[in-house]
């Protein structure tokens, strides 16, 4: 049940090169200097894990293309609002990436399917130990690995897993439960879209804090509280279930997304969400959780335009995306 | 500068986004953000709340005068809180007691416990001071599990000469802790 509720486990370490300013004081030749010092522990680190690096400058990348890895969420939205000197170091797999000269030097993040945060921390942490053989980091005994933000001082770590909540969005719990949350030392958010009921039903669930805590207690910390997160999300389902609406509702939605001549992106996220919805419950047996979280990222709008290549009004893509969801559905 | 949505309060809040397939930037009054859902200061993926943050700081201490600038990239106080942006690692150390108050805010506690780079650990090492003996010995035994980790790499690499090279050294060192 935890794998079909939370989507997926990340881990992002903020590191930053010792000899040279932060980025927001660094210039072009500063900048491509990090670019090589760090591009070169890759390759000198002599590590199976490393030996399947792309590195893409984000000069040289589309738009379009630039777009779409911040909807799959490989890179952050302040990645690509300045391309200058800005390199995306990512493995062929898309697990393993490294933002060199983001707000900091380094941030290297590992996403994994699924709930696995100590896999995903031990992968981050080996890329860490591997990359600092070759790199003098900034690090400061009292307060621990140096960053340009210092919301990020200390471990520079954060850890975090994307949940599917619809009951508990439905039932408008998040909001208390969001509340309590920043009092433990942690954090949620939507991920796709604005205001208080995110499209999808998608959630991010954070640790805020990173200092005066070691990795292994906000790891332990995240997991707990992701677990009663998830007990009450099963909890509230169960009780939806037991009404004849909520299934009306999971076929509706099957029947709109398997039909409809064009979609939104907005309808498609809320239908989607819904037939996840059945999929866990047992209600649609013929698609699994997969296709359904394929579907999530793929029918972002410059995901579509990547896809076909070239630019698409809104109307042409709604169309498209109607096409591609029917094709897998 | 006035918010974007409401056009009537100060915009306080900085957001970097992608919507509807194209990248936004909006400038937002700390309400409207929070409407929006964009309130978190501590954001994950997109820290792009730099000037919230850097109004964090403005109100922890009443803007004024700040000469000093640090050495290494000229950075005052004044334009790391109002950026929210610090300049360097140096500037840490130079704005020590100007930044330890927003830092002791933000995570409650200012020591850090964690992961140490290995660089560090080899000088620390060299201290022969009683107070720190017990902490080189942990610095040892976390230099062994460092080399035990490159081996491991080594081995599946199958770069033999350098995991031989690795193995000795482990030895060496393992020797040398329990000489201690």
């Amino acid at each position: 049940m935890q794998n079909d509720i939370v989507i997926s486990t990340r881990v992002r370490l903020a590191r930053n090169l010792a000899e040279f300013p932060f980025p927001c004081k660094l210039n072009d030749k500063g900048k491509n200097l990090v670019t090589e010092k760090v591009e070169n522990a890759i390759k000198n680190s002599n590590s199976a894990l490393c030996n399947n690096f792309k590195f893409l400058d984000l000069e040289k990348m589309s738009e379009m293309q630039r777009l779409s890895l911040v909807e799959h969420h490989i890179v952050s939205p302040e990645f690509i609002s300045n391309t200058k000197g800005r390199v995306l170091m990512i493995t062929n797999d898309n697990k393993i990436s490294i933002m060199v000269n983001e707000e900091d030097h380094l941030r290297i993040q590992v996403i994994n399917k699924g709930f696995d945060l100590e896999e995903t921390y031990s992968l981050a942490d080996n890329v860490d130990t591997l990359l600092d053989e070759n790199l003098k980091f900034a690090f400061n005994k009292k307060l621990g690995y140096l960053t340009q933000c210092p919301t990020n001082l200390g471990t520079g770590m954060r850890a975090s897993v994307m949940l599917h909540l619809p009951a508990l969005q439905k039932s408008k719990a998040i909001g208390r439960i969001a509340g309590n949350l920043s009092k433990l030392g942690l954090t949620i958010r939507g991920i796709y879209g604005e205001g208080s009921e995110p499209k999808g039903a998608m959630y991010q669930l954070s640790n805020q804090v990173t200092l005066g805590i070691s990795e292994k207690s906000a790891l332990e910390n995240l997991k707990n509280i992701t677990e009663q997160l998830v007990n009450q999300e099963v909890i509230t389902r169960d009780r939806l279930f037991k009404s004849i609406e909520a299934k009306d509702t999971v076929f509706r939605s099957m029947g709109i997304l398997k039909y409809a001549k064009s979609i939104s992106h907005d309808e498609a996220m809320k239908l989607l969400s819904n037939v996840r919805l059945g999929v866990v419950a047992g209600e649609i047996k013929d698609v699994n959780c997969e296709t359904i979280d394929r579907l999530f990222t793929e029918i972002q709008p410059a995901g579509l335009m990547v896809k076909e290549n070239k630019n698409l009004t809104p109307e042409e893509r709604d169309i498209i995306r109607a096409e591609l969801i029917q094709a897998v559905l | 500068m006035k918010c974007q949505k409401c056009g009537m309060r100060e915009a306080t809040t900085h957001i970097k986004t992608v919507k509807n397939g194209e990248y936004a930037q909006y400038e937002l009054c700390s309400q409207c953000a929070k409407e929006m859902g964009y309130t978190n200061i501590f954001s994950d993926m997109e820290n792009e709340f730099s000037n919230f943050l850097g109004s964090f700081f403005g109100n922890a201490l009443p803007a004024r005068t700040q000469a000093t600038r640090c050495e290494t990239c000229g950075s005052t106080y004044n334009e790391i809180a109002q950026s929210g942006q610090v300049g360097c690692a140096d500037c840490y150390d130079t704005f020590w007691e100007q930044l330890m108050p927003s830092i002791r805010r933000m995570h409650g506690n200012t020591t850090h416990c964690g992961k140490t780079p290995h660089s560090l650990e080899y000088t620390k090492s060299e201290d022969t001071n009683v107070s720190n003996v017990k902490e080189s010995a942990e610095n040892i035994n976390y230099q062994i599990d460092l080399l035990k980790r490159s081996l491991e790499n080594a081995i599946k690499t199958q770069n033999f000469e350098k995991a031989a090279e690795l193995r000795d050294k482990i030895k060496e060192l393992e020797e040398n802790k329990n000489a201690k």
